[in-house]
């Protein structure tokens, strides 16, 4: 590992010397996955970087990066950096208005778009942000006829670069051996639940210290396979397929588009692997589905394998001691059902897969887990760049993010937020002192606004955004999020929201899985036109209240909340969405954009009705709006007193 | 978009393809009476009409699965009185079916590389064996349905194969095949029907994709005035057999014939 090197040019500049013909990103071209090696991303890069000074780009300038991962935006970072500026990445799937304020905020001149979509988006918003002057783009597919005095290919660019490099052949090494630590390397735009975004600024410092944390704790090298198929703006992007992959000088592959991340990641064969909870949920959605249709004896050893990994898999795995017949069938599983599904999921070669973001459902946990996946929770957000905690190996539970990272100190407030310090703290908000002050008090230490505690082993288990934890009127506590997940962790409930703060009861609107639910009303000859139909319908409202009922038997056994169990729910007519302002842009609930939008259905569900109507907006993901109404039903669900759970459960 | 739009304008050329009293009959039916229209270079060339109208025998014509008792058909400069299917694909016309005509079983790829076909010089042993000059003509030939697919966005399913898409997807592999012939002239016979709006919406762009990006000229039989109007050129109009308007979809609007015969009558 490159212990001393302290800047993302520099490793550059070292990998090419140290690994020059090693692979350092993939990407397929034609069906074909073509390689570049760390020497020519060298080369690469220095023209991105000779072009953009060309162009008259300058230290201390920010740019912008938009489009799905792709070498060339990959390349630009470096080249952004080299130069001593600040690489910007934006969210590709956002509406062009969504970036406005970035753009002015960053007074942004220079941006680099994948493709046609995004180059139609940054021209939208050109009238509103004047200073953006230079765009370049990287698929020129559609764009032949484009007029626009902003507009240049990436291979113009690079042109351009290269003559500049001719002319100064001194200039590029001479901007690297200006860059330090302390610079700034990026900037992240968290998704803000209220108000406008924040830029997180992080410095070479913070992310490389942070990443070589993560790389050394987990023993990761150079002969690593990682996709990159998370959005780029995103930290756990940065820090998973760019600074660990500069730190430990592994191979990245991007996908060739969104539906095709399935069928590369069998290609590739990642052996460090991230996805947050939801994709491991909809893989073993997938693979459930596809083995309830399979043949007989295809079924019936699933399930005999399965009840067996269940059993022992995760303790195998752990190092445990396991009956040596169980060990042998176990082998034999490994043959006939785990190595099989593996490959399917392209998770043949794994050595280290994370998840984070939000809480896992123990079955889901357990189930990659028993089928020899070693996956690990670990927490971070985007201020500390990624890494506080992580679970150590033969140390995995469902429920815990783990201990701290070698590096890292973690306290508790008497209100139980989580309290971070860390080298890889963002150094401020930019332009935003206030923000800053209040993040991070003036000893430095960085505010998470999780509640958590640590457990006996000393592990942290986060329960809930801290502000979110509120009371009902008797003084029961009440954690949103707590209810919701455990919701979540039923495969027929996608989204679930729950309101009670300051109020006499819980309520909940749910969302159903569509894929789980339609599977589940083909099977019982239920037909249905749509979401909306499928969601009104009396034998699904049965279906979610007996979720909810085991939910409700679950918390009456935990005595500070089991008065927080859910009296009264409704299913939403429409899935909540990120272009509605219902999800964060992660897909994380904003539940009191939830609570002003519905606060119609929440009145109807305290009121004791029966039925409500509905009419809502909704914003297509071309930007135009319609509305959808609806007669929406509302249910008691079964509670339990906190004696009587236990018999029940 | 004006700047665009002139471009394009400006791209139509000259007349590639005419028929000229084309007169069609099966037994007693009428199928077509007396048509006649041109097609000219890089123009999208619409044929509406409501059903029973004679627009899928007019492609039949032209592409020389039906042949006309009376009429004729220019093409490239040549006089034919009826086409030749095998002569019309090898001189440059491809078609895509109404009802899907792929090889459920086989894979997206290989579906679209029987298009290819027509194109392999090497012969069929060589082929089989997978030697010398037929490999490297098959990476050739790859190479073509690769951008095809890269064009279309199919990339995910490759493998898949083709009866377990669903229909909107078999209906662009369709068009890939088609276009993996490298034609001058496609011809789409309802390349829409069946679909939703954003599958239409899709569709829509392929074709005028198509049309920029390879200069293909099309000509296109569809049901969905509203797609018609949004994307052809010039717009033929037949009713039992009959043509009864052309010209460009504005003129077709207010020509009475036209609004008695099609759009007046509400489906």
């Amino acid at each position: 590992m490159a212990e001393a090197i302290d800047t993302f040019p520099r490793l550059l500049l070292h990998h090419a010397k140290a690994r020059g013909g090693r692979p350092a990103i993939r990407e397929k071209s034609l069906g074909i996955w073509q390689t570049t090696t760390w020497s020519e991303v060298l080369t690469e890069v220095r023209a991105i970087a000779c072009g953009l000074a060309a162009e008259g780009f300058r230290r201390g300038m920010n740019l912008a990066i938009i489009g799905d991962n792709r070498p060339r935006l990959y390349w630009s970072t470096t080249a952004v950096q080299a130069l001593g500026g600040v690489p910007v990445t934006l969210y590709q799937d956002a509406a062009a208005a969504e970036w406005v304020f970035v753009f002015q905020n960053t007074e942004i001149e220079f941006a680099i778009a994948e493709n046609q979509e995004q180059v139609d988006k940054l021209l939208e918003i050109c009238p509103q942000c004047p200073m953006l002057k230079h765009i370049y783009y990287d698929d020129g597919r559609g764009l032949r006829h484009y007029q626009q005095p902003e507009l240049a290919s990436f291979e113009k660019l690079q042109a351009a670069g290269r003559d500049y490099d001719r002319a100064n052949p001194n200039f590029f090494q001479g901007e690297i051996d200006r860059g330090t630590a302390t610079d700034v390397a990026a900037m992240f735009y968290t998704s803000g639940t209220t108000g406008n975004p924040k830029g997180v600024v992080h410095t070479h410092q913070s992310l490389l210290v942070a990443a070589r944390m993560g790389a050394e704790w987990e023993k990761l090298g150079d002969q690593e396979e990682v996709l990159a198929y998370l959005p780029m703006a995103w930290i756990g992007q940065n820090i998973f397929s760019y600074a660990q992959a500069y730190v430990c000088g592994f191979c990245v592959s991007c996908p060739e588009s969104a539906e095709t991340v399935t069928v590369n990641m069998r290609e590739i064969g990642p052996t460090y692997y991230f996805a947050p909870p939801r994709v491991f949920e909809a893989l073993l959605t997938q693979i459930t589905i596809r083995m309830e249709d399979a043949g007989w004896l295809k079924r019936t050893l699933y399930r005999y394998f399965m009840a067996l990994a269940v059993r022992v898999g995760g303790r195998i795995l752990d190092g445990e001691s396991v009956a040596v017949a169980d060990r042998v069938l176990y082998m034999l599983g490994n043959v006939f059902a785990y190595g099989p599904l593996r490959n399917a999921l392209g998770m043949s070669r794994i050595k280290l897969a994370y998840t984070a973001g939000e809480a896992i459902g123990p079955d889901l946990f357990s189930f990659y887990r028993s089928i020899g996946v070693n996956l690990k929770q670990l927490y971070g957000s985007t201020e500390t760049a990624v890494f506080v905690c992580v679970q150590p190996d033969h140390q995995v539970k469902a429920d815990t993010v783990g201990p701290p990272v070698p590096g890292v100190e973690l306290k508790l407030t008497a209100g139980g937020e989580v309290l971070i310090k860390s080298p890889g703290l963002f150094r401020e908000y930019y332009k935003n002192p206030s923000a800053t002050a209040e993040a991070k008090n003036a000893e430095g230490w960085f505010m998470t606004g999780d509640a958590g505690f640590i457990d006996k082993d000393g592990h942290l288990k986060i329960i809930d955004r801290a502000k979110d934890v509120g009371k009902l009127t008797d003084g029961t506590l009440f954690a949103p999020k707590y209810l919701e997940n455990k919701l979540k962790f039923f495969p027929y409930i996608k989204e679930a929201v729950a309101f009670g703060d300051q109020r006499a009861a819980v309520c909940a609107t749910v969302n159903i899985d569509m894929e789980a639910v339609g599977n589940w009303a083909e099977k019982r000859n239920l037909s249905y036109a749509g979401y909306v139909d499928l969601a009104s319908r009396d034998e699904v409202y049965e279906l979610i209240g007996d979720c909810i009922a085991k939910v409700n038997a679950d918390i009456a056994a935990e005595s500070e909340i089991a008065g927080s169990q859910i009296k009264r729910f409704l299913i939403l007519h429409k899935q909540l969405e990120a272009d509605d302002g219902e999800l964060t842009r992660t897909g994380k609930v904003r539940r009191g954009h939830v609570g002003e939008k519905y606060a119609a259905l929440i009145d109807a569900l305290y009121g004791g009705k029966a039925m409500v109507h509905v009419e809502a907006q909704v914003r297509y993901e071309d930007g135009r709006t319609g509305s959808i109404s609806a007669d929406l039903k509302i249910r008691d669900a079964k509670t339990f007193p906190p004696a009587a759970a236990k018999k029940a459960a | 978009m004006s700047a665009m739009e002139n471009d394009r304008a400006g791209r139509i050329g000259g007349q590639i393809l005419a028929v000229e009293g084309v007169s069609l009959a099966f037994g007693g039916v009428k199928a077509l009476s007396d048509v006649s229209f041109d097609v000219r270079e890089h123009e999208v060339r619409a044929i509406i009409g409501p059903n029973g109208a004679g627009k899928s025998s007019m492609l039949n014509v032209i592409n020389g699965v039906y042949h006309p008792q009376k009429g004729t058909i220019r093409y490239q400069g040549r006089e034919y009185h009826h086409m030749d299917p095998h002569e019309v694909a090898v001189s440059g016309i491809a078609r895509t079916f109404q009802s899907l005509a792929l090889f459920k079983g086989m894979s997206v790829l290989d579906n679209i590389m029987t298009g290819r076909n027509l194109r392999m010089r090497s012969n069929i042993l060589l082929q089989a064996l997978r030697i010398g000059p037929a490999l490297r003509e098959e990476n050739e030939h790859r190479e073509v349905v690769e951008r095809i697919i890269d064009f279309l966005e199919i990339q995910a399913y490759r493998k898949t194969p083709v009866g377990r898409l669903p229909y909107g997807l078999q209906k662009r592999v369709d068009l890939a095949r088609a276009l993996a012939m490298e034609p001058k002239i496609l011809l789409l016979d309802e390349p829409m029907a069946g679909m939703n709006i954003e599958e239409k919406q899709d569709m829509c762009r392929f074709i005028l994709d198509v049309n920029d990006e390879f200069g293909t000229t099309i000509v296109l039989i569809e049901h969905d005035m509203s797609v018609v109007m949004d994307i052809s050129d010039r717009v033929v109009v037949l009713d039992y057999g009959r043509k009864i308007g052309d010209g460009t979809p504005d003129e077709v609007r207010g020509n009475q014939a036209v609004i008695d015969a099609y759009l007046g009558v509400s489906h």
